[in-house]
């Protein structure tokens, strides 16, 4: 060896060098082009500042006494509506995520379950909910047909990619018996999503209620409503409450659901 | 799995009697909760309206239809707008995730009784919080505007990016750590050499499945005036220019089936 010092480097994340370059010069050029692009008023933001802090001093203390009969009537509509919704959702998702699984499906049922699935992912929440009150009027029905047809989205997609990792000879077993299509569905495929399917509801569950919270600000029902009123009325401290018991449940329902689905694994 | 005697042949079922009375219940339960839940909806709803609502479907429809199609040129500033919003806010959100999930790993926190709660409470709190709501609260603050929903989009990505990701870093293997702490690693060593690499490809997937679904959320952060498409769809239904609402929609589609399509680029590259 000679006395040159061996000098250890580590190695680049992308080996290409021309990609490295090329990947941060795209990366800059997107960035620049979104710095001059974007109106930003700094003017506003600093009228903002102390406009804000005014906001968000009049949020203190949180007032859960004033309309608490309107707060927890808010809450049960919106448990209500997320046990409805999820329920719905998930019955209609069944079939439409066996119809998205690549394994059980013909082509033509394929692209159509498929279809039905990105379509009612595209859409958030908040812009179909829009349509349904605008069709049913307001309340919390319009609520529970948009969270169910959000769900479908969601658990058809995940429960269709199980459906697809099933082990194919379980269900060949079953099939070699000489059940029928339906038979064949509940013996042989069945079983077998079954943990992911329920650890799939509980989170939706979750999901559900959270959301419920936004769907009333445009007339959805539930707590989202009594959060919009607060706002309406400038009951700040009342809109802090609401807030306050959205995060709590939110938590609470996350560590039992999360808890649930470990105890089903 | 009993077998049945009947009075000249054996028959099969799936389970046995106690099972099935206790599925039975578990059922008759789940039917007594969803109808009780069922009934308190119907008598908040006007069935009148909800009857009707398939004619003021057909009605929409076809105020829709024809598209304005010229009506897309104007559309492809707040388009840009949106992916923008979704695109910094996501970056913004997992950068402010990453020391937050270091904080809150079971593993990595410098003190379990004091910080890791905290940034528990920060994840779970921007969590529970919908990316309208702090769009909502935001606008009061900066003023309506792209900036607004940027923040908005980065505030709830935090909890979303630094729940998985600090449950990534709690599944490392110890082993490697330990590798590189037997070399006389300090504590940022090990970090970079250790820790990083194993989290990477967990935390590249997580911040493209975020930029994902923030493209669906930058749609409607608009609604309460925080910048971009979520802007025009207010102004446009407000207007009952529903030509020009299903035009917005369709760009929503082709946006978020080419946001999936991206994603779905990507993740093949990393993975």
């Amino acid at each position: 060896m000679n006395d040159k010092k061996v000098i250890w480097k580590r190695k680049p994340l992308i080996k290409n060098r021309l990609l490295r370059i090329g990947l941060i010069l795209l990366i800059s050029t997107y960035l620049l082009s979104v710095f001059l692009t974007t109106e930003i008023d700094w003017q506003r933001i600093l009228e903002g500042i102390p406009r804000g802090k005014n906001f968000i001093f009049a949020f203190f203390p949180p007032d859960f006494i004033t309309r608490s009969d309107e707060i927890l009537a808010g809450i049960f509509e919106s448990l209500w509506m997320t046990i409805v919704a999820t329920i719905v959702g998930i019955l209609i998702s069944i079939p439409v995520s066996l119809g998205a699984a690549k394994n059980i499906a013909p082509k033509f049922v394929y692209f159509l379950s498929r279809g039905v699935i990105t379509l009612s992912r595209s859409f958030q929440e908040v812009i179909l909910a829009i349509f349904f009150v605008k069709l049913m009027g307001f309340g919390p029905f319009a609520g529970m047909v948009t969270l169910s047809l959000s769900t479908i989205g969601f658990f058809a997609k995940l429960l269709s990619e199980d459906i697809e990792d099933i082990n194919k000879s379980q269900a060949e077993a079953i099939k070699s018996t000489g059940s029928s299509w339906f038979q064949w569905v509940n013996y042989g495929v069945q079983p077998q999503v079954m943990p992911r399917f329920i650890g799939l509801s509980l989170y939706r569950f979750d999901i559900n209620f959270r959301e419920s919270a936004v769907i009333g600000i445009v007339g959805g029902g539930g707590i989202g409503s009594t959060l919009n009123t607060a706002f309406d009325r400038y009951e700040f401290e009342t809109a802090a409450a609401v807030l306050i018991v959205i995060i709590s449940i939110v938590m609470i329902v996350e560590y039992t659901s999360s808890h649930l689905r470990k105890l089903i694994k | 799995m009993p077998i049945i005697k009947q009075k000249d042949y054996k028959t099969w079922k799936k389970f046995d009697r106690k099972r099935d009375l206790q599925n039975w219940l578990c059922w008759f339960l789940g039917t007594l909760i969803f109808s009780f839940c069922f009934g308190l909806i119907s008598s908040k709803t006007i069935w009148f309206y909800v009857f009707d609502s398939h004619n003021e479907a057909l009605d929409l429809l076809g105020r829709m239809f024809p598209p304005e199609t010229n009506y897309f040129f104007t559309l492809i500033k707040p388009i840009w707008d949106t992916l923008n919003i979704a695109t910094i806010g996501t970056t913004i959100g997992t950068l402010i995730a990453i020391p937050l999930a270091f904080l809150s790993a079971n593993n990595t926190t410098p003190s379990k009784k004091f910080l890791r709660p905290l940034a528990l409470f920060c994840i779970v709190s921007s969590r529970s919080i919908n990316s309208v709501i702090w769009a909502l609260l935001l606008v009061a603050v900066v003023g309506p505007g792209v900036l607004a929903g940027i923040i908005a989009i980065g505030l709830r990505s935090i909890g979303f990016c630094g729940k998985l990701l600090y449950e990534a870093i709690e599944e490392i293997d110890e082993n490697q750590i330990e590798a590189i702490e037997a070399t006389g690693a300090n504590k940022a060593q090990i970090m970079t050499f250790g820790i990083v690499p194993q989290i990477l490809p967990a935390f590249t997937s997580i911040s493209i499945y975020r930029w994902d679904i923030n493209i669906r959320e930058a749609t409607v952060v608009g609604l309460v005036g925080a910048g971009g498409i979520g802007i025009e769809l207010d102004a446009q239904i407000g207007d009952l220019a529903w030509a020009k609402v299903s035009v917005i929609l369709l760009a929503i589609v082709v946006a978020v089936v080419f946001s999936e399509w991206i994603t779905a680029k990507i993740r093949r590259c990393i993975i």
